[in-house]
């Protein structure tokens, strides 16, 4: 427990963790593409396993430890008795287990070579802050507003607080030699029906914010959404918002596969994975966090897992070509900017800007039922796939938004919004590009089954 | 929790059959699912009490106490619905208006897919009147099950008469 003592005594223990950020840029960007899981599993065996085999993987990766909604609240009691029951967890319980049993885990993988990244979605997270920390695990996720509003009930006013008292805390890593990396999870949001410009302006608004608490080392999320074209516009304006405006160098875009409603047939989840992987070589963003084809249904498998890095990874190197700046002016800019610059302009302080922000309505995330959205924008995906504006509220894009004809969203419209892009996906060709069975390797879409590992 | 309700935008004259509540279990965050839910009992000719995500299990059990409702719908995705589902129930059957009120439970409830299914039984078992797990058509299950419900509800007679619900 050398590392303990160290980080208590305050010296790194061995050489200093990778940066996380500083690996990100140096092995993707420019046609390249780092590539990561969302994984955890309850189990340390199981979850040391399924880092090995990411580090293994035939493709650029960076290793995951995705915490299980239990501890995401803050209950740890239920994270007992499903241990003592033998009950499935949905992710790894990092502030439960022993920091021996953490450190075991890690143990000769996480290393120069293979940063790994805590991902979790708490607005209370100061446990799981001092855990990282204790195991010099200096990468993670999260957002004063993004970990709050998809996440439960907890006021936005209380998580803004406790995310600056962790991004304070965080910094610390600094003192020791250590860059702590953090990525914002704004890019998201709820997931589905969010229209892309406002996930840009909430995500580039959080990394403001990190940087703002004294964070050097950076990453903007952005997940995929409906429309190619839409996307390609999204990420190219993050990075211009970013370039123009971020107080940071060190910072880089991770682009997520579809965080909707996702296919439930094989060719149809690869499909949406194959869409991401280019969106992501096309924008110059340096790392995709991949979904396989168990995300309909459930917690994938490691070889599952390992499937969907190597499909992804080749897809990227296959497309051939770098970013292009095609879309370097486009609505979804405007439209981002105009909220970035309104948000701004309420505060000096981003925490503070960010509340006020979502009191005035500024920013306002549609189906959104948290007491502290306003709940009066809506958005719809119209006949060409595009998702716009229904309704814009109190959104600071009068005159600029890209609305169509204003229109009522019943119930059968949002269902079929919610299941667009599984549908599309679903009914899309049944053959996978002539490449792909052969990427897929040893997978049930070519016949034979999956490989899979033990822990 | 804000109302999402859809039948709010349209205005008609109609006999409720009472009020269902849709909620989910205290880890769970995900509320499109509720969103689903809400909807479609709502067209069903129900009122919908929607409580949102991550609801505590004290907030659950007063929830639903107070509001005696003619059905209680829980859902959970996240994979821990089992363990928390089995975690309430008891508590929900000792309040005391809850013992014979229809309670039902269905989504994605562990993190297998719902392959090895022993959860039903023992889901059942725990005081659950159903249990409607992805892969099995929930849907088509979900609307059986409300078809054996009463269409008055229950406490009619206490209410006014014959209270026609105009939602405007
Ligand atoms: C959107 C989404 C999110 C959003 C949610 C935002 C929000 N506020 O809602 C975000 C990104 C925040 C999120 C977070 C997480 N998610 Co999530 N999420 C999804 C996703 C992609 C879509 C869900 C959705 O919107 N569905 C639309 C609604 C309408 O349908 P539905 O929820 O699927 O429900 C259907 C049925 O289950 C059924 N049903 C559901 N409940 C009930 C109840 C009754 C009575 C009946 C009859 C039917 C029924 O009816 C619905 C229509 O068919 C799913 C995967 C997928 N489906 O593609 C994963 C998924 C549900 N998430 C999952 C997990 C694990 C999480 C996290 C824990 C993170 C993690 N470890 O990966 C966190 C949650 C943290 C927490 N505290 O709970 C897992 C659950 C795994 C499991 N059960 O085995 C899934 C399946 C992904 C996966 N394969 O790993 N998620």
């Amino acid at each position: 427990m050398s590392e303990l003592t160290a980080v208590r005594e305050g010296r790194p223990a061995g050489p200093a963790p990778v940066d996380f950020g500083e690996f990100v840029r140096r092995e993707g960007g420019n046609g390249r593409l780092v590539v990561q899981p969302r994984m955890g599993f309850g189990d340390p065996g199981r979850m040391r396993t399924g880092l090995v085999a990411t580090k293994a993987a035939d493709a650029a990766t960076v290793g995951t430890l995705t915490l299980d909604s239990y501890t995401r609240v803050g209950n740890l009691e239920a994270v007992e008795t499903a241990l003592r029951d033998g009950i499935d967890l949905n992710g790894y319980p990092v502030v439960s287990h022993p920091a021996e049993t953490t450190a075991a885990v890690l143990d000769g993988v996480r290393d120069q070579t293979f940063p790994v990244q805590v991902r979790h979605g708490s607005a209370t997270p100061i446990d799981i802050f001092r855990a990282m920390m204790r195991l010099n695990l200096n990468a993670t996720e999260g957002g004063p507003v993004s970990y709050c509003l998809p996440y439960g009930r907890t006021p936005l006013a209380d998580a803004i607080r406790n995310w600056e008292d962790c991004c304070d805390l965080y910094v610390r890593m600094q003192d020791v030699g250590i860059e702590p990396h953090l990525e914002t999870f704004g890019g998201c949001m709820l997931g589905q029906l969010c229209p892309p410009s406002q996930l840009v302006a909430i995500s580039f608004l959080e990394a403001m914010f990190f940087a703002q608490r004294g964070l050097r080392s950076i990453s903007m999320s952005y997940a995929q959404q409906t429309d190619p074209v839409q996307d390609r516009e999204a990420v190219t304006a993050l990075r211009r918002l970013s370039a123009e405006m971020l107080p940071v160098a060190n910072w880089h875009v991770v682009i997520y596969a579809y965080m909707g409603v996702y296919p439930e047939t094989d060719h149809g989840a690869y499909g949406l994975l194959a869409s991401a992987a280019r969106l992501a070589v096309t924008t110059g963003a340096e790392r995709l966090i991949v979904k396989t084809a168990a995300e309909a249904r459930r917690i994938p498998t490691i070889a599952e897992n390992v499937q969907a890095l190597e499909y992804a990874s080749d897809t990227a190197l296959r497309t051939g070509r770098g970013r292009d700046d095609t879309f370097t002016d486009s609505p979804t800019y405007q439209e981002a900017r105009a909220l970035v610059e309104a948000v701004l302009n309420l505060d000096d302080d981003l925490g503070r800007a960010l509340l006020k922000a979502f009191r005035h309505g500024y920013l306002d995330v549609p189906y959104c039922v948290h007491p502290d959205n306003a709940g009066r924008a809506r958005s719809y995906i119209d006949s060409g796939g595009r998702l716009r504006w229904a309704d814009t509220g109190k959104l600071p894009i009068a005159g600029i938004a890209e609305r169509g004809p204003s229109r009522k969203i019943g119930s059968a419209d949002l269902m079929n919004d919610l299941f667009h892009v599984r549908c599309k996906f679903d009914a899309g060709p049944r053959e996978l590009d002539p490449a792909s069975p052969e990427l897929i390797r040893g997978r049930a879409a070519v016949g034979s089954r999956p490989k899979e590992y033990t822990a | 929790m804000h109302d999402l309700s859809a039948r709010g935008t349209e205005s008609f004259v109609e006999r409720s059959k009472g009020t269902v509540i849709v909620t989910t279990l205290a880890s769970d965050s995900h509320t499109w699912n509720l969103v689903f839910l809400q909807v479609l009992i709502e067209e069903c000719g129900y009122d919908v009490v929607n409580l949102g995500p991550c609801v505590p299990d004290e907030l659950l059990v007063s929830e639903c106490r107070d509001r005696n409702p003619e059905m209680i719908v829980i859902s959970s995705v996240n994979g821990h619905g089992y363990q928390d589902g089995m975690r309430v129930i008891g508590q929900l059957r000792d309040a005391a208006p809850l013992a014979a009120t229809p309670i039902v439970i269905g989504g994605k409830l562990g993190t297998d897919g719902g392959e090895g299914a022993s959860r039903t039984h023992e889901l059942m078992a725990a005081g659950f009147d159903a249990v409607f797990e992805d892969g099995q058509d929930p849907i088509a299950a979900f609307h059986a099950f409300l078809a054996t419900l009463p269409s008055e509800p229950r406490r009619q007679a206490v209410e006014a008469a014959d209270h026609a619900r105009v939602s405007a």
